[in-house]
């Protein structure tokens, strides 16, 4: 046994963290001892439980690890941090097929009623924020932290800041997704459409998401490059302003701290407004621009090519983050919000187009000489077809936003439809196509386990697509036509009921849709599985396998 | 130096970028959210609304925990069809004391928002516990556990505590007496329901659920829906009278 050659130390941040881990702890028992109701009892008790593991967990890597903490650079070269961006890939891939599943019965509920099996926790109301939680924030938070994190340590040339704080960030997150979604079934919600998590949960996302924005600002303090890349400036908007967004919509006064119950402090149209200008700008900053960040570096990585235009990008960045914050009233046209802030809400989703389609060509451009390339590699080419979507659904979006046309798609399904290419088709590719290249690159495999299975998924997932947003195409205007249509003697012609028989046939089309989207996701897991597990190893250069002297 | 060199700044410095982010994020929800709060326009005076009974209070959060919003509005607009389909078009003042806004933003169900007397209580039993028995194309999900769950009326002053210091005009009065009043409203033979519709213009006192003992789930999301819609008077009320 050879002496270590530096004494053996907790790190100020290991026992601080398992101090104050060891205090949560504490606390949470005494919460779920004291509770009101069930649901605040059952997730103190989670959160007791955690707590623990967490502090077993600090104790244990401590008592494992060798005396020095991993080195910021071996031979020169900077020794990336790996671990955390692994784990949040999985859970990405995990997160992903639960919420689209949820998504198949919530659909399959609509055409079949029966479904909802007259529980509380099986019924439509509480399921749906479930599946939107689960793949917004579940499946697209963590492509979102993991992409982030390995994007900001290979283009500052610098390992990630923060020993234990990345695993905070990434395990802390999904344990908000576990209460947030435990929560939904058991009936805990604000019922703020995609801010449904109650008070207690926001307080834990607030601490976490701080640790997020620190670890990723202090990797590029700390950066190697002069300049700051393209891609970190779009990730640094989605981080700050989901920060605010979160504590402008969502503060609220808890009837006890022994209960889940809370009501927010703002009241009708203020709320309203709130709301939506937190909604909207979820889709903004969390669904797009943190998205545009990773087209800014797999679509140039895998095509081989620089970005079309730098002017561009930075046109690009600061007209959408500028003009997006301005498109929320636009969710509220024609309600009791005022008119000038619905009309200034529609002029500003008009013009948010423009740059929208920028970014859209500062990506489709970047393939120029390389176009060849979607013929052979149809990870790219589900890069390049989720730009598309990307390009249509930021056509529709300005367009619904339009009064007279939003008079006709509110409260219908087109407003579904809508949303969906945006997600399966710019998000859902955009995200699959950033894992089919960081699960070869961080497990250090040669490539994919198979390229013919990426194509399976991405042709079965396409016609998915194609199927759920031509059904909700047809059913919503149907439905917003069937509204408002009249008889010869200027009656209302159809009853509420009439519309809702309608549109049956489309239901069954979309749960279709959305079963095959769910099958490509299926095919992708065991593709990425078996990249990690028989994939070939990718030779190092040998002065990486040097161990540190 | 060129608009392109100058641009270097942020490119260079990660707290400046961080800063150049929070400005130009922050402008458009300064513009479009605070006058809100003070102009008097935005919510006009109109008689009759007032703050939720406890037992509608109790049957709102029902409404919330289930997801209700996720498929019926609360938010009639002023179209020619959505007017004689529901009714008056909803007023700002109409949801002032929502605490969140229940507008919705899907009508997979019908706007709900002048629902209050438009059914009896019989239909909003029968279509609650299931839907399908009363309209057979429906897709509702079906509620009949709401009968069989009581509510707990030793709690619900402390939520109309909470509700008034978020800005929602509660009474000592009817602070005081929530519990009471809670029973009062689903039984018509309580001795305490003249004392409780002192307190609550407007509001109606029956057995909702048409069951004795202390009130259910049932009754109280149904003590809600009866009252939606229905507190501003529309052939009193004067539109012109807010024009400025």
């Amino acid at each position: 046994m050879s002496q270590p050659s530096i004494s053996k130390s907790m790190t100020s941040g290991e026992s601080g963290l398992a101090a104050l881990f060891a205090v949560t702890a504490f606390l949470c028992v005494i919460a779920s001892a004291k509770a009101l109701d069930a649901p605040f009892a059952f997730h103190a008790a989670i959160g007791a439980a955690a707590s623990l593991a967490a502090v077993f967990v600090i104790v244990n890597r401590y008592f494992d690890r060798p005396a020095a903490l991993p080195p910021a650079e071996i031979n020169g070269r900077p020794n990336y941090n790996m671990g955390p961006i692994k784990f949040s890939s999985v859970m990405a891939m995990f997160w992903g097929i639960a919420g689209f599943l949820v998504g198949l019965i919530i659909a399959s509920q609509l055409a079949w009623p029966a479904l909802n099996f007259d529980l509380p926790w099986t019924s439509f109301g509480r399921l749906r924020p479930l599946h939107t939680s689960a793949v917004i924030f579940a499946f697209g938070g963590n492509v979102l932290i993991a992409t982030s994190f390995y994007v900001v340590q290979k283009s500052c040339r610098v390992r990630l800041a923060g020993d234990l704080a990345p695993w905070f960030v990434v395990v802390g997150y999904n344990f908000f997704i576990l209460i947030a979604g435990t929560g939904y079934l058991l009936g805990v919600t604000q019922s703020k459409e995609y801010a449904e998590p109650e008070w207690y949960a926001d307080l834990w996302l607030t601490i976490v998401w701080v640790a997020y924005l620190l670890v990723f600002l202090a990797t590029i303090i700390k950066r190697k490059e002069p300049h700051i890349f393209v891609a970190n400036w779009f990730y640094l908007a989605f981080i700050v302003t989901i920060a605010v967004l979160h504590l402008g919509n969502n503060p609220a006064l808890p009837v006890s701290v022994f209960g889940s119950k809370s009501y927010v402090a703002w009241g009708g149209i203020q709320d309203a407004m709130f709301q939506w200008w937190y909604g909207h700008n979820a889709v903004g900053f969390f669904l797009t621009a943190g998205f545009l960040a990773i087209m800014y570096y797999f679509i140039p990585k895998r095509a081989e090519r620089p970005i079309y235009s730098y002017r561009l990008s930075i046109i690009h960045f600061w007209a959408l983050i500028f003009l997006y914050i301005w498109a929320g009233p636009h969710h509220l046209h024609y309600t009791a919000l005022p008119d000038w802030t619905q009309t200034l809400g529609m002029t500003f989703s008009i013009m948010l187009w423009m740059p929208s389609w920028g970014g859209m060509i500062n990506g489709l451009m970047t393939l120029s000489g390389a176009w060849d390339k979607l013929r052979t590699d149809p990870v790219l080419r589900m890069l390049v077809v989720s730009v598309a979507f990307y390009g249509m659904s930021t056509f529709e979006g300005p367009m619904m936003s339009i009064k007279v046309v939003n008079s006709l798609s509110h409260y219908t399904d087109w407003t579904i439809g809508h949303v969906h290419s945006g997600a399966l088709g710019w998000v859902g590719f955009v995200s699959f196509g950033a894992l089919y290249c960081l699960v070869p690159w961080i497990w250090n495999r040669k490539g994919l386990y198979s390229l013919k299975l990426v194509n399976w998924h991405f042709w079965i997932a396409t016609l998915g697509i194609v199927l759920y947003i031509s059904a909700m195409w047809v059913s919503g205007i149907l439905q917003g036509l069937m509204w408002r249509a009249y008889t010869s003697l200027g009656f209302l012609e159809y009853s509420f009921i009439e519309t809702v028989e309608a549109m049956h046939p489309f239901y069954i089309i979309r749960a279709a849709g959305g079963g095959l989207f769910l099958i490509g996701a299926l095919i992708m897991a065991y593709n990425l599985w078996m990249t990690v597990r028989v994939g070939e190893a990718e030779v190092q250069m040998p002065v990486a396998l040097q161990p540190a002297e | 130096m060129s608009f392109w060199t100058r641009h270097q700044i942020f490119e260079k410095n990660s707290i400046i970028l961080v800063v150049g982010i929070l400005l130009v994020i922050a402008i458009g929800g300064l513009v479009e959210i605070t006058p809100l709060f003070y102009l008097k326009s935005t919510i006009e005076a109109v008689d009759g609304v007032r703050p939720y009974t406890p037992l509608e209070l109790a049957g709102r959060n029902i409404y919330v925990r289930e997801g209700c919003y996720l498929c019926h509005s609360q938010m009639i607009r002023p179209l020619r069809d959505e007017v004689e389909r529901y009714g008056h078009f909803s007023l700002a003042a109409e949801s002032m004391y929502d605490h969140p806004f229940q507008w919705g933003s899907k009508r997979t169900g019908p706007d709900l928002a002048r629902v209050g007397a438009k059914y009896s209580d019989d239909w909003h039993v029968t279509h609650l516990t299931n839907p399908r028995a009363i309209v057979p194309q429906s897709v509702m999900p079906g509620y009949p556990f709401l009968g069989k769950t009581e509510v707990d009326p030793d709690t619900i002053a402390d939520h109309m505590r909470t509700l008034r210091t978020v800005g929602v005009p509660y009474t000592d009065d009817q602070i005081a007496s929530a519990g009471a009043d809670l029973k009062a409203q689903a039984d018509p033979d309580n001795s305490g329901s003249d004392a409780f519709s002192k307190r609550y213009a407007k509001a109606v006192v029956r057995n909702f659920d048409g069951k004795a003992g202390t009130p259910t789930e049932m009754d109280a999301l149904i003590a809600y829906l009866q009252m939606l819609g229905t507190l501003v008077d529309f052939k009193i009320y004067n539109e012109k009278a807010n024009l400025r």
